[in-house]
């Protein structure tokens, strides 16, 4: 009734490819971001900015990226972890070699550095498609810690192994290192996933994208209409570094501050940004929001009901945790396998038409 | 009055009234669950179980209850940054994370936060220069210095002459156990030993390959940095190949019963480090049965008293609380805050008629702390596992580590922290 396509017209084409072609969308966009940038900076405190906001957006920038390569372009990556970890050790290395670099800067070029390292890694993929693939990136994210734990150039010769941002400021506001503040923090990553997200959005809709896609549902297909896949294939493992490479950046020099690649970036993360983009649906943009909204928001909200509300000890509450996520994933997973985005879209349908079913 | 605005009132009572009680409050970032588990759960129930025997039986520290806020960290670094972020509104007195990973990420946020560190036997070494970490403190003793023990056990049972001898040094691959490694270094040159460096990836439940390397060299000790379910592996994957265990040394988080008992008898003469006196037989220990364990307080399943882990998480809240008595005392108030606590600890003195009349007569050595030396002595002692007894023995006293060789690359260290991170040197008196 309130929530409707009638009495909307698009009277340019423009107005007819927009992103969000209803109106009641639009201004919601609009009011999300508004709230995001105008309102929550001012509420959020040092908790909420560490364990709550940081990773989500961290990790949104992480399942976009991947989301890019896996949900579009149908290559399987199981190398997320490493290439993290080539965006935080790239941020690190150019933050100290070049102390008097924007930290902006610096992170979009730990992008640039990781879309490189992830192209070399993707001129595999076109020789070997599907399951192989995933293990030839899996290859990767194990030479890739393995890299960064072996050699000592990568974290300037320290004793412990461990890299530790340093702290740089932006128009006078400290982002990194332990002064920043939490408004601070939030905002500088909430501002590269807006860019970002807006970048991908409008990546995926045009020629890039539909070739992607083209690849994705019948390669050979693609190729006889004139798709080239080299340049498919290589473009979305390009973009899709470029997104975790700064994923990782941010990840090391905002949101931990200190990391140690074996633990920080291991495999389990590649499976964490696999499952966010699963559980989110595989080819959205909304979805790689919502399955890192998911996995990251649902443990802490567990973890403060079992133990902070009802006083139950720590070690229970994680074992029920874990089993809790788990059901959740599964259940999910049975309900809609396309995913969160999946059913927001059938949610959507549902209220275009309510009350009047027919 | 409606439903919800009863809700509303009893929310707003609820929350002025723990805003009202001025605990001193102590956060435990614990884990007992995950790999590292099984070592992590003697340590966390015996921080616990001190503080409860504080206050059940001296009604507090000063007259004011101690608080114990644990949080689970699974030993893993972004849970920690969470733990510590959710317990720091708390007016926390200091902060102890049982990780070499999570120090490292709480070191410039707890200096900024003026909130004191006690990384006791593990975290960054060159913490023990008080002018640069002006927050963290490793007192009694660090893994330079452990290094330095080791290699003193083997110049003694070698008669002072190691020269051609071969050491591998086993070691869980993270800052953790990459720390000992440049001590070993300068070590080895001035002792002559040959070191071959073998790291174990976390979790460390996968040590084939790097005991094959070890059956094939044969190296004359073998010195291990491990943690969790490493030790254990470890130490059976020595049993298998047949090492002679009295050559095999671990340093003291490498030494508990957790880590021996899987390996069963043939585990028997396997050497650990440590910093505190081993077993239950202190009367301290006879407090906690009466006030704490037969008083159904205990933390946890109550059936770690007297292991080694336990004991070591008890002596760093005994020395917590000894520190906030000591900062009680400078400031002249028993509601201490954080940055009084850190005056505290870095005044800590302990001597043996402390130690007894805490019920702990030798229990760990004599120290003290000051401004410029936040590591205390660094002295150690050797333990040996007897598997027939099922207990550890101590087998040597509490000795001093070579600081001639240790004190260079702290200066060194701790400089370069404080140049890359333009950190203003604490002014000592």
């Amino acid at each position: 009734m309130f929530y409707r396509q009638a009495g909307d017209f698009k009277t340019t084409y423009r107005d007819d490819i927009q992103t969000f072609p209803l109106k009641q969308d639009r201004w919601g966009y609009y009011i999300v971001l508004a709230i995001a940038f105008l309102v929550v900076p001012f509420f959020i405190n040092d908790y909420w900015t560490s364990a709550v906001m940081l990773p989500f957006l961290i990790y949104a920038i992480a399942s976009l990226g991947l989301n890019i390569l896996t949900g579009y372009c149908g290559q399987v990556s199981l190398g997320t972890g490493g290439f993290l970890a080539v965006g935080a050790y790239a941020c690190y290395k150019i933050m100290t070699a070049f102390p008097d670099l924007n930290i902006f800067i610096v992170v979009l070029l730990s992008g640039v550095i990781t879309a490189a390292v992830g192209m070399l890694f993707g001129i595999p993929s076109l020789r070997i498609k599907g399951f192989y693939l995933a293990v030839a990136t899996l290859a990767a994210q194990f030479f890739l810690v393995w890299l960064f734990n072996k050699v000592p150039w990568f974290y300037n010769n320290s004793a412990s192994g461990q890299i530790s941002a340093p702290e740089r400021s932006m128009f006078g506001f400290a982002v990194t290192g332990p002064n920043a503040d939490a408004p601070v923090r939030y905002l500088f990553c909430l501002t590269f996933l807006v860019l970002l997200a807006w970048v991908a959005r409008n990546l995926t809709r045009g020629r890039l994208g539909r070739s992607w896609m083209a690849i994705r549902d019948m390669d050979i297909a693609a190729e006889i209409i004139g798709v080239n896949p080299l340049k498919s294939k290589l473009s979305a493992f390009a973009v899709s570094s470029f997104f975790i490479g700064v994923a990782g950046a941010l990840f090391f020099s905002v949101y931990l501050g200190a990391v140690e690649v074996g633990e920080a970036f291991g495999i389990t993360q590649s499976f964490l940004v696999l499952f966010m983009i699963i559980i989110g649906g595989l080819g959205s943009i909304f979805g790689s929001f919502a399955g890192a909204a998911f996995l990251v928001l649902v443990p802490v909200l567990l973890k403060n009901i079992m133990v902070n509300w009802l006083g139950w000890p720590t070690d229970i509450a994680v074992h029920i945790e874990f089993m809790v996520v788990g059901g959740l994933i599964v259940l999910f997973l049975i309900a809609e396998p396309h995913g969160l985005a999946q059913l927001w879209r059938l949610a959507k349908d549902k209220f275009l038409l309510w009350p009047f079913p027919h | 009055m409606n439903p919800l605005k009863i809700v509303g009132v009893a929310l707003i009572t609820s929350l002025a009234s723990t805003a009202a009680m001025a605990d001193l409050v102590f956060p435990s970032l614990s884990y007992r669950t995950g790999a590292y588990g099984a070592n992590g759960i003697p340590f966390a129930d015996g921080y616990a179980d001190y503080f409860t025997l504080v206050n059940e039986r001296d009604g507090g520290i000063g007259g004011i209850p101690a608080k114990v806020i644990e949080c689970e960290t699974g030993y893993n670094t972004q849970k920690g940054v969470e733990c510590y972020e959710s317990t720091k509104g708390e007016n926390p007195l200091v902060y102890q994370p049982l990780s070499t990973g999570i120090t490292y990420q709480l070191i410039p946020k707890v200096t900024a936060d003026g909130i004191p560190m006690h990384t006791m036997g593990y975290g960054r070494t060159s913490a023990k220069n008080g002018t640069v970490f002006s927050n963290v403190f490793n007192y009694p003793a660090n893994y330079w210095d452990g290094a330095s023990h080791a290699i003193n056990h083997i110049l003694s049972e070698n008669g002072g002459d190691i020269k051609g001898k071969n050491v591998a040094l086993v070691y869980h691959n993270s800052a953790y156990g990459k720390e000992p490694i440049r001590t070993l270094n300068e070590l080895s040159a001035k002792h002559g030993f040959k070191l071959a460096e073998v790291p174990v990836d976390h979790p460390g439940q996968e040590q084939k390959s790097q005991w094959l390397q070890i059956r094939r060299t044969r190296p004359d000790y073998v010195l291990m940095w491990g943690w969790g379910v490493m030790n254990q592996v470890a130490i059976q994957e020595a049993v298998n190949i047949g090492y002679p265990m009295e050559n095999f040394i671990g340093i003291w988080w490498s030494g508990s019963e957790n880590d021996v008992i899987p390996a069963g008898a043939k585990a028997n003469g396997y050497k650990a480090l440590t910093f505190h006196a081993v077993g239950s037989d202190f009367p301290v220990f006879d407090d906690i049965q009466k006030h704490v364990v037969d008083a159904g307080k205990a933390a946890g399943a109550g059936d770690q008293v007297g292991t080694v882990l336990y004991n070591r998480g008890m002596y760093a809240a005994m020395l917590a609380v000894e520190a906030a008595k000591t900062a009680q005392g400078i400031h002249g108030t028993a509601d201490i805050n954080a940055a009084q606590m850190r005056d505290g600890m870095e005044a800590l003195v302990m001597d043996a008629a402390k130690m007894e009349s805490l019920g702990m007569a030798g229990f760990g050595p004599e120290f003290t702390v000051d401004c410029k030396n936040h590591g205390g002595p660094g002295l150690g002692a050797m333990q040996q596992w007897d598997a027939g007894a099922g207990e550890w023995k101590l087998i040597s006293d509490f000795e001093p580590s070579d600081m001639e060789i240790i004190q260079p690359l702290i200066d060194e260290d701790s400089n370069a922290f404080a140049e890359e991170s333009k950190i203003e040197l604490q002014e000592c008196a």
